[in-house]
């Protein structure tokens, strides 16, 4: 039951883009297209899942039994960097089709807060789902908690692009061209999706 | 480019909110309030000012492969110096800012000035760089929490003017993309008749 409470919640409820505003770089960079969206979609889902659990593995059985927690943040961006640079060569090796649509965006992931974000949140806030106590979530948890949010990225991520492209064909005062009425878009969006707080 | 050029560029010419348009995530998420917005400014020109030195200092010395992943640890290392000074001196605007102070280390200005300026500049004036693109974000962050917080909440820096609340929708997150939109156009109409 908690498992789909943590997965609506960070899909709709606490939608990283458009509540939490992490990974708003590539939100408002890459969302031209419907394509491009889809594929940097693809690619954050990929490392974020992947580099919450080695962060999370890290945590708790290097950084918390040498007392050295300080180095949280310089510990996972590195973690981060270098997980990215091997999600590149190991895809290139076995599955080059999948690198051609992923590739391009990997190097712009180890800079996306996204990623960084979800590694240290869940490892530093806690979570209460369905009036449960406040707890740090556990390592299935953190997993399925990585999973969703990049899910509700993605989610975010290719019903703004769809939205954008609309909005290309339309005529849009000088001033407002570009990002401006992008992000006017996007607090539209915000709106929508604040119609499902309250839901967990 | 004389010093003090190098600092006022950053203010309006090439304000990093409002022209180039970086670091959006801090700049969304932290401008709740006025005050808000200026600590999480003044946060990133610390970083910003000493990572710009110590990059400016070291980039001879860094062999241009790795360049990358070591201008993130310098600037991480910078980033969890300011998570500890402010836990120990600023509890409460640590509390409030949050995660936001550790992402400092994946905000594309830092890293940016770092690669378009740091690197090939003397210590000296990458230090003036720092601080003139870190006082326009923090200018930037201080105007837009204000807008925010007169319309949302009714107040300016903390002192209340009107009783009751105001326009909620402006403190929650679709009020910021709302009230950047407005202000960048804003920014724009403005510069822009300047360089008429």
């Amino acid at each position: 039951m908690e498992y789909i409470l943590i997965i609506i919640s960070a899909i709709f409820v606490n939608n990283i883009l458009l509540s939490q505003f992490m990974g708003i770089c590539p939100f408002l960079g890459v969302s031209n297209k419907l394509s491009t969206a889809a594929g940097m979609s693809g690619a954050v889902c990929f490392v974020i899942t992947l580099a919450t659990l080695v962060t999370y593995l890290f945590q708790y059985y290097v950084l918390v039994p040498l007392e050295i927690e300080y180095m949280q943040t310089i510990a996972f961006i590195l973690i981060i960097a270098a997980l990215v640079q091997m999600v590149e060569i190991v895809l290139k090796k076995i599955s080059p089709s999948l690198y051609q649509a992923l590739g391009i965006f990997l190097p712009l992931i180890t800079t996306n807060c996204a990623v960084l974000g979800v590694a240290l949140m869940v490892v530093t806030n806690e979570f209460s789902y369905g009036g449960s106590e406040p707890h740090l979530l556990n390592l299935g948890e953190s997993v399925v908690f990585a999973f969703a949010t990049s899910l509700g990225f993605g989610l975010a991520m290719i019903l703004f692009a769809g939205l954008r492209e609309q909005i290309a064909l339309n005529k849009v005062p000088k001033p407002f061209k570009g990002i401006p009425i992008a992000l006017v878009t996007a607090s539209i969006l915000a709106m929508a999706f604040m119609g499902f707080s309250g839901l967990v | 480019m004389g010093k003090f050029q190098l600092i006022t560029k950053g203010l309006v010419k090439e304000n990093p909110t409002f022209v180039l348009l970086l670091g959006m995530c801090p700049t969304l998420a932290t401008t709740t309030s006025a005050i808000n917005g200026m600590s999480m400014g003044l946060a990133t020109l610390f970083v910003l000012v000493l990572s710009n030195m110590a990059i400016s200092a070291t980039a001879p010395y860094i062999p241009d492969k790795v360049r990358i992943p070591a201008y993130i640890v310098i600037i991480a290392a910078f980033v969890t110096i300011l998570q500890l000074v402010m836990q120990a001196f600023t509890p409460d605007i640590y509390e409030t800012l949050g995660l936001f102070i550790p992402l400092i280390v994946v905000n594309c200005i830092v890293l940016g000035r770092a690669e378009a300026f740091a690197n090939k500049n003397s210590v000296v004036d990458s230090a003036c760089d720092g601080l003139g693109i870190g006082l326009g974000f923090t200018l930037a962050l201080t105007i837009l929490g204000l807008v925010r917080e007169i319309l949302g909440s009714g107040s300016a820096f903390g002192f209340k003017f009107i009783s009751g609340d105001g326009i909620l929708v402006f403190v929650l997150a679709p009020g910021a993309f709302m009230a950047l939109a407005y202000l960048i156009v804003l920014f724009k109409k403005v510069t822009a008749k300047k360089g008429e």
